[in-house]
């Protein structure tokens, strides 16, 4: 029995005030497809279950062992013997009515060797505990079909994420620390008459008091301009002063004593983030210059067209600037010459969206389609994100697991601390050749510890030499690999769970930066560490992925 | 420290209880675990490796100790202790204990998966346990009473209640000649979490950094001042503190206090705010906006629960079998952007209020009003004291100087607040005794005049 409307926002309500009402809806449209459904991977999907996926289908042909149910909150005992998919997804789909649940008794290999586009319908498809052909073969699969992918492992106390995904656009990133965009080092017009109606020497005192600090910055900024030959203050010494001749400006009572003036020590305060010149971030750029905003097709994602038209802005009314944000931060003021201020940046805001909208129209049109086709609403939230868009681009497994491509520089580096999160990466390799050899794990009986060290360290050492990689591993890891036997503790797998998910929802919502492109989790020490094993030159490889956009798999 | 090492796990006693608890002795239920049930947890604790605790043996003890003696106390039903509950089950521990006065809500249950919408208003602690027991045979969760524990895990949603539970491990620490016995630490894991954003810790009182320690890494919430909210509103939040602060104390519409958790209370305080915003040309009051504003809510979702729990459960599992050195001591946890983590060793304060067992100092003029001192316990960042109770000796008999909590009381002591303290007789170097609910001992300060 699916929720109402408003039971739903209730339930939802915590998680709804972080990615809105319309990143709920991108989760509701989604399918999420979990390959293998081992303690990791029904944790990760626990986490999608409870904030409201649109449906989930468990792939996965095993039979659920003694073992399983001892690690996996979602089998039981009476799960054993039966195909570890549909006794999940039972248990799964009773955590939230509004889920769609699905399974298929098959593994992925089979799968594809009767449907190559059975995957292509997945929103996001995330493989746990796959050996290495297998995800390769997926990889090379969902690459092509442009299906994001996350691959996922826990190995005894390490957990493992890769995503792989060819390009991932954010709008909404959310950043934490966002520098406001108060346009006082180039105020518009609209601005500068707001700034020209205050006469801050003939104010009454009250009102020189609930005076907003950005008007007094720039007020005494007009005056720091015309005295100084048009520079503003660059230096901390001439900052001092611009912060001592605000100061000079309090009120003072009849015995010349400084009156209790807060939006004055507000304006001090902010002095030196106020005086930022405003620029378009350099991450921001970069996106400018790529070739999918360069060549604008009828094919050309959203975001690109609005992108370009807001590039087209920049070069034309913007004269050099992004559109206005349109948001300030709160500050002592009155209530009217707060609202006031506000209006002033929100009106500019939205004439640039406006301007930046008939950009869009145009681009639209020289391709042949409607207007309609990028609402209103939408262009509107880009421009007021467009300090903040991201861009991740992930290279491919083939390229990861390739000798000709795989980055050496990054690897060797990491490794010159030889307890870096690096080398469980490189044990996680190793541990996947072992299996390729051997078809087991090693030490997954404890009669084979001891016997198994030797032959994992043949395929550690096999594995550095095939790539030429001049670097030392432990032989403590490679006991303690062969130690872990495989094992998937619960906790390890419930870490991931929660990270993965997450990541995950990214994905889906577009909301929120992805990691890029390796994680690497250490329950041992409780450290983390992202690794972005990819770039052939240590910069982002834009201009390298769209010479060679269909690269042989 | 090796905690429990198989010859003898010794009681720990959280209360003296009067009356015998009849315990389930832990007998040990063969018939409800089956082949390679405990494969996963074998290997780490009947293995020897080269990363394990320098006193761990790998023996089947071990487990033997998780299932039948390892009594664990989780406290907090909610978003964390969900997810604990299950990560313990399926980590091999039997014997847990679950505290919770809440009852289920349907906003709970986007992450706290062992509810559901039938459960809501039933107690947390009771339905938790239930479902547990019922999907992991053979652990047996009991919901609320206090007897004696190993190790101590907190999902709290509250820094009043972690310095409680701080303040009571810390009492139960015994010295002899000013050495800590180690068998009186009764190790406290705490997990906390807020939107994208985590942190989990290990507290061995009287070892390591406890919560007081550092208690600046809280900052205390900061309220709108009172004159924006009264006469100079520029935000929606202002306008929805006005009908809540102001107006409803004023008209009473339901009488009584408001209810966040009431729909009705809520659209009024909600229609109020609107009409005050339009009144000052303010935009963005909405229902959501003004819950939030209500209650305090703080945004929440199952992946940080999920992840946080998780590394707080490994913990438990490390200092329960020493199977790897635990977490020293603090592990802060972002995915905003990508996925952060940054781990390290809080440092004890010197002068802790809570477990440096040093006398805090109290330093002012004896010109200064009681008024000042009150205000200094409240608002100084490593105090945060919520509504501390003043008292003292003089000539001999004990007085209070001033105290909230109690009507008749505070009536009869308001006056001191005005008074100086030399005024009430205190001299330099007299001892204070506050009491507050932020620590269940209570706190000695020492007056120290200045000039």
């Amino acid at each position: 029995m699916a929720s109402t409307k408003a039971s739903k926002e209730q339930k939802y309500d915590r998680q709804l005030r972080l990615w809105g009402d319309h990143g709920q809806e991108t989760l509701e449209n989604a399918h999420v497809c979990l390959i293998n459904a081992t303690a990791t991977g029904t944790e990760i999907l626990k986490n999608l279950v409870l904030p409201g996926i649109g449906a989930f289908t468990i792939v996965d042909g095993h039979t659920v062992t003694g073992e399983d149910a001892g690690n996996n909150f979602f089998l039981s005992k009476d799960s054993i013997g039966k195909n570890r998919a549909q006794a999940a997804t039972e248990h799964l789909q009773e955590l939230n009515s509004d889920v769609s649940g699905n399974f298929v008794e098959e593994g992925p290999d089979k799968l594809l060797d009767n449907d190559s586009e059975f995957f292509h319908r997945f929103t996001i498809v995330i493989g746990v505990q796959l050996p290495e052909s297998t995800c390769l073969r997926l990889g090379s699969v969902l690459w092509s079909a442009s299906v994001p992918f996350l691959v996922c492992k826990t190995y005894g106390l390490i957990g493992y994420m890769r995503l792989v995904v060819q390009e991932h656009t954010v709008i909404e990133s959310h950043p934490d620390n966002a520098l406001e965009d108060l346009r006082l080092d180039q105020p518009y017009a609209e601005f500068q008459n707001h700034i020209k109606s205050y006469d801050l020497d003939s104010m009454e005192k009250k009102d020189h008091s609930h005076t907003p600090w950005i008007i007094i910055v720039a007020k005494y900024l007009e005056k720091w301009l015309s005295e100084h030959n048009g520079q503003p203050p660059k230096n901390y010494k001439e900052k001092e002063a611009f912060r001592q001749l605000i100061r000079e400006g309090i009120r003072k009572n009849e015995n010349g004593v400084p009156e209790d003036e807060e939006n004055f020590e507000e304006a001090i305060k902010n002095v030196n983030t106020a005086l930022n010149p405003t620029k378009i971030p350099s991450a921001v750029e970069d996106l400018f210059n790529s070739e999918q905003c360069k060549n604008i097709t009828a094919q050309s994602p959203c975001f690109w067209v609005m992108l370009r038209a807001v590039k087209e802005f920049v070069h034309n009314e913007g004269n050099g600037s992004l559109p206005v944000r349109g948001t300030i931060p709160d500050m002592i003021a009155d209530s009217q010459k707060f609202i006031n201020l506000q209006n002033v940046y929100r009106e500019k805001a939205m004439q640039d969206a406006a301007a930046v909208s008939k950009h869009v129209e145009s681009l639209l049109q020289s391709v042949g389609k409607p207007a309609e086709s990028i609402p209103e609403k939408d262009i509107k939230l880009f421009c007021k994100n467009a300090s903040f868009l991201r861009v991740v681009r992930c290279r491919s497994l083939a390229e990861e697991y390739s000798v000709d491509t795989v980055n050496k520089d990054e690897i060797t580096s990491c490794m010159d601390s030889p307890d870096s999160e690096m080398v469980f990466y490189l044990m996680l390799r190793a541990v996947d050749r072992f299996y390729q050899q051997h078809s087991r794990y090693p030490g997954v009986y404890n009669y084979q510890v001891e016997e198994d060290i030797s032959k994992l360290k043949a395929c550690v050492n096999s594995l550095l030499q095939e790539y030429s990689l001049n670097v030392n591993i432990k032989d403590d890891y490679i006991h303690e690999f062969c130690r872990y036997g495989a094992a998937e503790p619960h906790t390890v797998s419930a870490f991931l769970g929660g990270s993965a998910a997450q990541e995950a929802i990214k994905i889906i919502s577009h909301q929120f930066v992805p990691f890029n492109n390796t994680f690497i989790y250490n329950a041992m020490s409780q450290t983390s560490a992202t690794l972005r094993l990819l770039e052939l030159n240590g910069n982002l490889p834009f201009a390298d992925l769209f010479s060679s956009p269909n690269l042989p798999m | 420290v090796l905690f429990f090492s198989s010859r003898e796990k010794k009681r720990r006693r959280i209360e003296d209880l009067t009356e015998k608890m009849a315990v389930d002795s832990g007998h040990r239920d063969g018939g409800c675990d089956w082949d390679g049930r405990w494969n996963h947890v074998k290997k780490f604790l009947e293995r020897p490796g080269p990363f394990t605790h320098p006193d761990f043996e790998p023996s089947t003890e071990s487990l033997q100790f998780l299932l039948e003696t390892c009594k664990i106390l989780v406290i907090g039903a909610g978003g964390l202790g969900c997810e604990l509950l299950k990560n313990l089950a399926l980590s091999g521990f039997r014997l847990i204990h679950v505290v919770d006065m809440d009852t289920i809500d349907p906003s709970n249950l986007n992450r706290q998966f062992l509810f559901r919408p039938n459960d809501v208003g039933r107690p947390k602690a009771d339905v938790a346990a239930d479902f547990i027991n019922s999907r992991v045979p053979g652990c047996k969760v009991v919901p609320y009473p206090f007897i004696e524990f190993h190790i101590i895990v907190c999902g709290l949603d509250s820094i009043i209640a972690r310095r409680w539970m701080n303040g009571m491990l810390i009492s139960l620490l015994s010295y002899e000649d000013g050495v800590l016995d180690p068998s009186s630490i009764i190790p406290l894991i705490d997990g906390g979490t807020e939107g994208f954003k985590g942190n989990a810790r290990v507290i061995l009182p009287g070892m390591t950094a406890c919560i007081d320690c550092t208690l600046e890494l809280y900052p205390p919430q900061i309220n709108f001042p009172m004159c924006t909210i009264a006469s100079m509103p520029r935000l929606p939040e202002h306008c929805i503190e006005y009908a809540r602060i102001l107006q409803w104390p004023k008209e009473k519409p339901f009488g009584g206090t408001l209810d966040g958790d009431n729909p009705e209370h809520i659209q009024w305080v909600f229609e109020r705010s609107k009409e005050r915003a339009a009144e000052f040309n303010i935009t963005g009051v909405t229902y959501r906006l003004t819950q939030g504003v209500v209650k305090r809510i703080i945004p929440a979702v199952a992946s940080t629960n999920a992840v946080i729990a998780a590394a707080c459960a490994t913990e438990v599992f490390k200092i329960a079998t020493s199977a790897y050195i635990p977490l020293n001591n603090y592990m802060v946890f972002n995915d905003v952007d990508g996925l952060y983590t940054y781990t390290f060793e809080a440092e004890r304060k010197e002068n802790c209020s809570a477990c440096s067992q040093v006398p805090q100092d109290l330093q002012f003029p004896p010109s200064a009003k009681l008024q000042e001192v009150l205000e200094y316990l409240t608002e100084n960042a490593s105090l945060q004291m919520k509504s501390p109770a003043i008292t003292t000796t003089l000539e001999g008999k004990n007085k209070t100087l001033y105290l909230q909590s109690v009507k008749s009381i505070e009536e009869r002591t308001r006056p001191n607040l005005c008074k100086t303290l030399k005024e009430l007789g205190l001299s330099d170097g007299q001892e204070l005794a506050v009491a507050d609910i932020t620590t269940p001992q209570t706190v000695l300060f020492k007056l120290n005049f200045t000039a």
